[in-house]
């Protein structure tokens, strides 16, 4: 590339490369592609089945796999397969919803704090701590009492403005070792603006970083969806992956052999945040130039 | 044109901030319109940080730092006319992005206006400048350029601006001998044009070459200043004239001077403060920690 081309469009150039190298960085593609078709499903698999109501009595009970009922039936006589579909939309959206709030206020109060230090830093760490060691399901049982959690919304927006206190610190870490690197006080001597620095100069050396981040919280924002459901707090109608596996618990359809129950909604959770994983082990390669070019 | 005056920077150190390191300790110096004026002390003696602190990027304990009779003032404005090429070439490149994206930054905030093409040359002579090939140097990632290049970048990226005064960290430690004299007559030119530089360095022969005056630090503090060939030919402190005499000797190691037992300024009121020997020839007492 000549710099004549590299110099006035540089921004542009990089963002471009990444893409380059993200889509021939198999880890990225596979994970991505896994995360995408489950979520597509979770989207368009209810209006496709046309049933609106996962939970109804469709055949009789413990029915294992067939043509008709691709996962078999509950002990209830549900259709196993229409309860993973409509789970699989509850689960990714809790997911979504709850780690992308929890991954902005980790990001915005991790990055404030890491950057400025001093007085800033304290008050921020300091609540930080408090919102660490708040007992959360404790706080989300008054919350639920007073008010009610109905919706998946509702649940996934205090699972987010409860989960994000390690990230924020993990962030905070992250943003204090690379703020003192020569490169910020070049950007300083640039003229750029703090929020600029931290967007462009400091962000993108954690990006993959940040991106784990989310993962991370999104998977634990599924799991502490699917407590809350289990212990009656989760939203009144409708059914998740983490609902279907405690069900399955409760009906004890391991001790049964009722597998179809439990695997499919198990399986979906580990592959929704396995592949997550993978697509961030191929981030990182796309990122890091360093790491290109072996 | 810079002014320096009692600046002290003390740094929180240990677990919980408990302990203290003065790092910079009533330091007062000028430096004048197109005059180079080298810092000259051995590591750690706190030449970087007031570096840092006459650039506004890290904080000063006391004293005051003014610019044509300004107190620093970080910020665009600022940095217009004032800059730095910092010590350590390879922590100055963000490793996610090419090296040339500090022409860019510069760019982006002075000369926006400025046609894509226009700029493209004005980088490319700035390049040559610092006797770089730019077809070698641009476009590429840091780690794909060598110390000596990066560090020649920086010092081009500050010449694309209109300084008035430039806080040179030593700009030469990664050149070898042929490109620092390019480099050295470079600052000279610049300084015809009314360019000031503080010249931090360690290395005493090429301080010699370039700055009218001198002043030599020693744990954050001023032991001697003045005009460049008095320290060097004729320095009055026992420090100076041990850095200035000191010649590497095999297995035996650096020995400090030893402090005098009377001080020869002690009684002529170079208390706590720098006692002038000659007209603008300044000494610290010997005796450090008695005066
Ligand atoms: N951020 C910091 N926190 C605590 N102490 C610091 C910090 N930065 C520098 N120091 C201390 O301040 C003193 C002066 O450091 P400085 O970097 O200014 O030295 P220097 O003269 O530039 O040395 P060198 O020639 O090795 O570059 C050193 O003792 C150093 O340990
Ligand atoms: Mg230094």
């Amino acid at each position: 590339m000549t710099a004549t081309t590299a110099l006035p469009t540089e921004e542009r150039v990089v963002r471009r490369e990444a893409l380059y190298f993200a889509v021939r960085n198999p880890k990225l593609v596979i994970g991505f592609s896994i995360v995408l078709v489950l979520a597509l499903t979770g989207l368009f698999g209810p209006v496709i089945l046309g049933v609106d109501a996962p939970n109804e009595y469709v055949a009789m009970p413990m029915l294992p796999p067939t043509s008709e009922y691709w996962f078999g039936t509950t002990t209830q006589g549900q259709d196993v397969f229409v309860q993973f579909v409509y789970g699989l939309r509850t689960t990714i959206l809790a997911g979504a919803i709850g780690g992308g709030i929890a991954a902005v206020i980790a990001m915005v109060i991790g990055f404030v704090a890491g950057y400025r230090g001093g007085m800033v830093d304290e008050v921020l760490n300091m609540l930080t701590n408090i919102v660490l060691v708040i007992p959360t399901l404790a706080v989300l049982l008054i919350i639920n009492a007073y008010l009610g959690i109905r919706s998946v919304g509702m649940q996934a927006l205090l699972i987010g403005l409860t989960s994000w206190p390690w990230a924020a610190r993990a962030i905070r870490a992250q943003t204090f070792s690379l703020r003192s690197r020569d490169f910020v006080d070049l950007a300083r001597l640039s003229g750029v603006g703090t929020p600029r620095i931290i967007a462009r100069e400091i962000a993108p050396n954690m990006s993959s970083y940040l991106f784990m981040t989310f993962i991370l919280l999104f998977g634990s924002s599924v799991l502490i969806a699917a407590s809350l459901d289990f212990i009656g707090l989760g939203p009144t109608e409708g059914v998740s992956l983490g609902l279907m596996l405690q069900n399955a618990t409760q009906w004890s359809a391991l001790q049964l052999g009722l597998w179809w129950w439990f695997v499919p909604p198990g399986a979906a959770i580990t592959a929704v945040v396995g592949a997550l994983y993978v697509a961030n082990v191929g981030l990182d390669e796309v990122f890091n130039p360093k790491l290109r070019e072996t | 044109m810079l002014k320096v005056e009692n600046v002290t920077k003390v740094y929180k150190v240990g677990t919980f901030g408990g302990r203290t390191l003065t790092a910079v300790d009533a330091v007062s110096f000028e430096v004048r319109p197109g005059e180079v004026v080298s810092l000259i002390g051995e590591s750690g003696s706190g030449k970087s940080t007031i570096g840092k602190m006459i650039l506004g990027l890290i904080p000063m304990t006391g004293g005051t730092i003014t610019v044509d009779g300004v107190p620093v003032k970080p910020g665009r404005d600022y940095y217009r006319s004032v800059q730095g090429v910092f010590q350590d070439p390879f922590s100055c490149y963000n490793p996610v992005f090419k090296a040339d994206r500090v022409f860019q930054l510069i760019k982006d905030s002075y000369y926006p206006s400025v046609p894509g093409k226009e700029w493209t040359e004005r980088v490319h002579s700035a390049i040559e400048d610092v006797r770089l090939n730019p077809r070698e140097v641009l476009g590429k990632f840091p780690h794909q350029l060598s110390g000596g290049q990066l560090q020649r970048l920086l010092i081009a990226r500050a010449l694309l601006l209109d300084l008035k005064l430039l806080i040179a960290d030593e700009i030469t430690s990664m050149l070898d001998a042929s490109t620092r004299i390019d480099v050295l007559n470079l600052l000279a030119e610049l300084k015809g044009r009314g360019l000031s530089v503080l010249y931090v360095t360690h290395d005493l022969s090429l301080g010699h070459y370039l700055a009218e005056r001198t002043v030599v630090l020693r744990s954050g503090a001023v032991v001697e200043m003045g005009l460049t060939h008095k320290v060097f030919d004729d320095p009055l402190h026992p420090y100076t004239r041990q850095l200035l005499s000191s010649v590497p000797r095999l297995h035996a190691p650096w020995e400090d001077a030893p402090p005098v037992e009377t001080c020869l300024y002690h009684e002529r009121g170079a208390t706590g403060g720098l006692y002038e020997a000659e007209p603008g020839h300044f000494v610290a007492c010997a005796k450090l920690d008695d005066c």
